[in-house]
C-alpha cells in the first residue's frame, strides 16, 4: 500500500517541484520543526508528533525538533492558537486526526481543516468489530442478521461518546449492510480499554474500536475480530475479512497527520511534504513505526485535502441521518 | 507455574534489575513528592529511558516509578496540604492536621508503614492469585460500578464534622454538579461550558484538589496574617520523631490490613483506581470506627491517615491485574505502561505468564522488593523532610504557590487552568470562611462522573429499565450494603435504646423479686 501512495506522490511532487522552482525557486530546506500537540503528554497525538520528530532528527533529515503540548477544548485550543499566531508560526506543524473532521462538523470547533494548511496524512488505523472468543457470533453476517431482526438485541460498545468515531463507524457498517443506522444501541465508555473490559464482562455484545487495539487482544486469544474497515486485508491479521469483501460497501480509516498554519506558501508546504516523504525510507522511522505498530498511509497536500473532503462528506451525511447535525 | 515464578525470581534478583528497582523507586518518590506531578507524569518521563532496556528491566523500572510516585505523593499531602498526586488527596484530610499538631514525623512514618503494608499485601496477592484474579476484573458491569458509587457516596457522613451533616451534603451535591461540567462522556454534548472552549474537557480532579486545599490554605494563612507571625521555634526532635506507641500500632494494624485488601480489590476493577480506592477506604474505616475515634476523623486521626495510604498503594498494585492478565489498562498510568509493553512486542493478556514468564513474574516479585526499598529509602529521610515545616512562612508560602500551580500546569499545558485555579480558590475561600467542609465536595466530584456515566450506561443497556438494581445479584448486594451503611447510625441508636430499656425493665424485675 505504501508503495502505491509513494509512487503516485513522487510524480505529483516532481511536477509540483518543477512548477514551484519556476516561480519561487526551489523549496527552502527545513532545519527545525516546532510540533504543536493539541493534547497532554502520553496520548495518541503526543506519540505521533514525538515519534515523527524522533525519526526526522535521528535520520538527520532535521536538525532539531521541539514540542509543545496544548490541551483544551478537545483539541480546539491548539487549532485556534495556530490560526491566531499564523504569521509567526511558519515553522510549526500541528498533529491531528479524524476527530478534527467530526468536531468541526458538530461545531465544537468553530474552524475546520480549510482554515489550516493541510500538509499530509502520515499514519492510519482501521476500525474493527470485535467479539469475545466465546461469543456466538462467528461472522459479521450473523451479527447483521440479528441486528436486522431486532436492532436493540445487539449492544455495541465503543470508546468514544455518542456521535463519536466508534459510534459512527458502527452505524456506517450496519447501514451498508442494509440495516437502519439510527437504531444502533451504542454504549459509550471513557476509553477503548474500558469499552473492551465492558464487552468482556458480557454487558455488550460487540466492540467497535481501532484495529491496532484489537489486534493485540486477538493475538492474546481473548477476542475474535469479525471484520475491519480497510479496503484490503491486513498482513497483521490475514484471516480477518474486510467489510468490502463481505459485500458491505463501507470503508473507514482513522488517519493521523500534520497541519501547518494558514497562509503558508506553497513552496514551504511542499518542503514539509517532501521532508515527511523522505522520512518513510529511513531506518529511524522503521524503528519508530514498528515500535508503535503504526500503518503507513501517506497522503500529501492535494491528495490529503481531497481525502478530508471525502471523509467530511461521508461522515457529515451519516451524522445528519443519525440526527447529530 | 512454579517454573515461571523461579524464572521471575531469577530475573528480578539480577543485579541490574535490582538497580532498576532502586532507581525507579527513588525517581518515583522524588517526582511524586512534587505537588501535582503524579505517577502519570513520572511514568511518561521514563518511557524514553526504557527503550534501551530489555522488557523485564524496562517494566520493572516503570513499575518502581509508579508505586514510588504513589508512595512519595503522600509527603506533600501531609506536610503542606498540597497533594502530590490525585490518589493522595485523601491522605491530606488527616495527615495535614497531624503535621500541624507537630507530629509530622509520626504522620510521615505512619504513611510509609501503611504504604508498605498496602504494597506488600498487594504484591503477595498478585503473586498467589494474579491469573485467577482476571475473572474478578471482568465481573463488574456498569450497574455494579453504579452501585459501588452509591456505596461510596454514603461515605459522605465520614467527611462531615459534628452537626455539619447538612453542610456536608450540600457540598457533596456541589461536587456532583461540578463533575457535570464539560463534554458528557455518554452523549458527547457539552454541558455548562457557557461556550467556553476551555471547559469542554471538564475540570480536572487534581486542579480542584490543589485549588481547594493547597491554594486556599495558603491564601487563608496570608489573610489571617500568619505569615508575619514569627513561628514559635518548633521542637525539632518531636517533629522528626517517628515513634508509634504499641497501643497505636495495635489500633492501626487492623485498619491497614483491611484497607489494603479493600484497596487491592478496587484496584483490580478497571473502572475504578487508586484515588477512588483511597476515598472508599477512608469512608469505610470511619464507619467502622468507634464513636470516639469517628469524631477525630478530619482532625488528625491516625486511622484516617492509615486507611487511604494502605488502600492507594494496594490499589496501584491491584491495577496490574487487568494490565498484565487482560491487557486492559484501568488508569492513565497503566495505559502508558501498556503502550510500553506493546512497544517491546509483548502482548499482555491471559497468555503473558505462559509466553513471557520472566516478564510477568519478575515484575510482580520486583514489586515486593520495591516496597521494601521504598521503606528503607524513606524512613531515614523523614527527619530531614519534615524540616520543610520549619522553613519560614514568607519563603514557604510562595514555594507552595509555585509548585502547586506549575504542577497543575505541567499536566495539561493549558494556561486557562491557572485562571480556573484562581477562581476556584476564591470560591473555596468563601466557602471555608462560612465553615463549609471541602472534602465532601471532592468526594462528590470524584465519584460523580463514574456515578453518572455508569448509570447512563446501565440504563442504555437495559433499554431504560431500572430493573438491573434488583436483577443483578452483585448490584443488589452492593446496594444493600449501601443501605445498611446509611441506616447504621439509626440502627445503632435503636439498639442502644433497646438495651437501656431492657436494663431498666430488668432492674424493675429485680426489685419486684426482691
Amino acid at each position: 500500500m505504501l508503495k502505491k501512495y509513494v509512487g503516485k506522490n513522487a510524480i505529483l511532487a516532481a511536477t509540483l517541484a518543477v512548477a514551484t522552482s519556476l516561480s519561487a525557486g526551489a523549496a527552502q530546506a527545513i532545519d527545525d520543526i516546532h510540533f504543536l500537540i493539541p493534547g497532554g503528554a502520553g496520548g495518541g497525538w503526543d506519540g505521533t508528533a514525538r515519534g515523527t520528530g524522533e525519526a526526522l532528527t535521528k535520520s538527520g533529515l532535521l536538525d532539531s525538533a521541539s514540542y509543545e503540548n496544548m490541551s483544551g477544548g478537545g483539541g480546539g485550543k491548539a487549532i485556534a492558537h495556530l490560526i491566531e499566531t499564523a504569521d509567526q508560526a511558519h515553522g510549526t506543524l500541528m498533529v491531528n486526526s479524524t476527530p478534527i473532521v467530526i468536531r468541526s462538523l458538530t461545531k465544537v470547533f468553530p474552524q475546520n481543516f480549510r482554515d489550516l494548511t493541510p500538509i499530509a496524512a502520515t499514519i492510519g488505523d482501521y476500525a474493527a468489530f470485535v467479539v469475545p472468543t466465546a461469543s456466538k457470533y462467528q461472522s459479521f453476517a450473523e451479527l447483521v442478521a440479528d441486528y436486522k431482526a431486532n436492532p436493540r438485541s445487539v449492544a455495541v460498545a465503543g470508546g468514544s461518546s455518542r456521535g463519536g468515531m466508534d459510534h459512527l463507524v458502527a452505524a456506517m457498517a450496519f447501514k451498508a449492510a442494509g440495516g437502519d443506522a439510527t437504531k444502533v444501541k451504542y454504549v459509550s465508555y471513557d476509553a477503548g480499554g474500558k469499552a473492551m473490559a465492558g464487552m468482556l464482562s458480557g454487558e455488550t455484545h460487540v466492540l467497535s474500536t481501532g484495529f491496532s487495539e484489537a489486534i493485540a487482544m486477538k493475538n492474546a486469544g481473548e477476542v475474535r475480530i469479525l471484520a475491519i474497515t480497510a479496503d484490503e486485508r491486513s498482513p497483521a491479521a490475514a484471516d480477518v475479512p474486510t467489510l468490502q469483501e463481505l459485500g458491505y460497501d463501507a470503508s473507514f480509516v482513522n488517519w493521523r497527520g500534520f497541519f501547518a498554519a494558514p497562509g503558508l506558501s506553497d513552496a514551504d508546504a511542499l518542503a514539509y511534504q517532501q521532508l515527511l516523504e523522505k522520512m518513510y525510507a529511513t531506518d529511524a522511522w522503521a524503528e519508530v513505526r514498528d515500535r508503535n505498530g503504526w500503518t503507513e498511509i501517506f497522503r500529501p497536500g492535494p491528495e490529503f485535502i481531497a481525502f478530508l473532503e471525502q471523509q467530511e462528506g461521508v461522515i457529515g451525511e451519516l451524522m445528519k441521518e443519525l440526527g447529530f447535525l | 507455574m512454579w517454573d515461571g515464578i523461579f524464572t521471575g525470581l531469577e530475573t528480578a534478583v539480577a543485579p541490574f534489575n535490582l538497580m532498576m528497582v532502586v532507581v525507579g523507586c527513588f525517581a518515583g518518590t522524588f517526582i511524586g513528592m512534587l505537588p501535582g506531578l503524579g505517577p502519570i507524569s513520572a511514568v511518561a518521563l521514563m518511557i524514553p529511558i526504557t527503550y534501551g532496556l530489555d522488557p523485564a528491566s524496562g517494566i520493572i523500572l516503570m513499575a518502581g516509578v509508579y508505586y514510588g510516585a504513589v508512595f512519595g505523593g503522600s509527603t506533600s499531602s501531609i506536610l503542606i496540604n498540597a497533594p502530590g498526586c490525585a490518589s493522595t488527596v485523601v491522605t491530606a484530610f488527616d495527615g495535614y492536621p497531624l503535621a500541624q499538631k507537630g507530629q509530622a514525623g509520626k504522620a510521615l512514618a505512619l504513611a510509609a508503614y501503611c504504604s508498605f503494608t498496602g504494597g506488600t499485601i498487594g504484591a503477595l496477592i498478585l503473586l498467589v492469585a494474579a491469573p485467577a484474579l482476571a475473572t474478578v476484573s471482568l465481573s463488574f458491569q456498569s450497574s455494579d460500578y453504579f452501585a459501588l458509587m452509591v456505596l461510596g457516596l454514603t461515605a459522605v457522613a465520614a467527611f462531615s464534622g459534628k452537626g455539619q451533616v447538612l453542610k456536608a451534603l450540600a457540598m457533596t451535591v456541589f461536587g456532583l454538579m461540578i463533575a457535570t461540567v464539560g463534554t458528557d462522556a455518554i452523549s458527547g454534548i457539552p454541558r455548562f461550558t457557557f461556550g467556553n472552549i476551555d471547559l469542554i474537557d471538564g475540570i480536572s480532579f487534581l486542579l480542584l484538589a490543589m485549588a481547594t486545599f493547597a491554594l486556599a490554605e495558603v491564601v487563608m494563612s496570608v489573610l489571617k496574617g500568619n505569615h508575619r507571625v514569627e513561628d514559635a521555634p518548633m521542637d525539632m526532635s518531636s517533629l522528626g520523631s517517628m515513634k508509634l506507641s504499641k497501643e497505636e500500632v495495635k489500633n492501626i494494624a487492623p485498619t491497614a490490613t483491611r484497607s489494603s485488601l479493600f484497596g487491592f480489590l478496587v484496584g483490580v476493577l478497571p473502572g475504578a483506581g487508586a484515588t477512588i480506592a483511597a476515598f472508599l477506604a477512608y469512608g469505610v474505616e470511619r464507619n467502622l470506627s468507634p464513636r470516639a475515634i469517628k469524631d477525630k476523623f478530619g482532625k488528625g486521626a491516625l486511622r484516617g491517615l492509615a486507611a487511604p495510604e494502605a488502600a492507594n498503594n494496594a490499589a496501584s498494585t491491584g491495577s496490574f491485574v487487568p494490565l498484565l492478565t487482560l491487557g486492559i489498562p484501568g488508569s492513565g498510568t497503566t495505559a502508558i505502561m501498556l503502550g510500553a509493553l506493546i512497544a517491546y512486542g509483548i502482548q499482555p493478556g491471559p497468555r503473558l505468564f505462559v509466553d513471557n514468564p520472566d516478564v510477568f513474574w519478575s515484575v510482580i516479585i520486583s514489586m515486593y522488593f520495591g516496597n521494601l526499598v521504598l521503606l528503607i529509602l524513606n524512613l531515614p529521610l523523614i527527619p530531614y523532610i519534615s524540616r520543610l515545616l520549619v522553613i519560614p512562612k514568607p519563603i514557604l508560602i510562595p514555594l507552595i504557590l509555585f509548585f502547586s500551580i506549575t504542577g497543575v500546569y505541567l499536566v495539561s499545558f493549558n494556561s486557562f487552568d491557572i485562571e480556573l485555579m484562581a477562581i476556584i480558590t476564591i470560591i473555596a475561600l468563601l466557602l471555608r470562611l462560612l465553615n463549609f467542609p471541602m472534602a465532601p465536595m471532592l468526594l462528590g466530584f470524584i465519584l460523580g462522573g463514574m456515578f453518572e456515566n455508569n448509570l447512563s450506561r446501565a440504563l442504555i443497556i437495559s433499554d431504560g429499565s431500572l430493573a438491573f438494581i434488583w436483577q443483578r445479584p452483585l448490584t443488589l448486594l452492593i446496594m444493600c450494603l449501601a443501605v445498611v451503611v446509611l441506616l447504621m447510625p439509626v440502627i445503632g441508636r435503636f439498639v442502644g435504646w433497646r438495651r437501656l430499656q431492657g436494663k431498666a425493665s430488668m432492674m424493675v424485675a429485680d426489685k419486684g423479686e426482691g
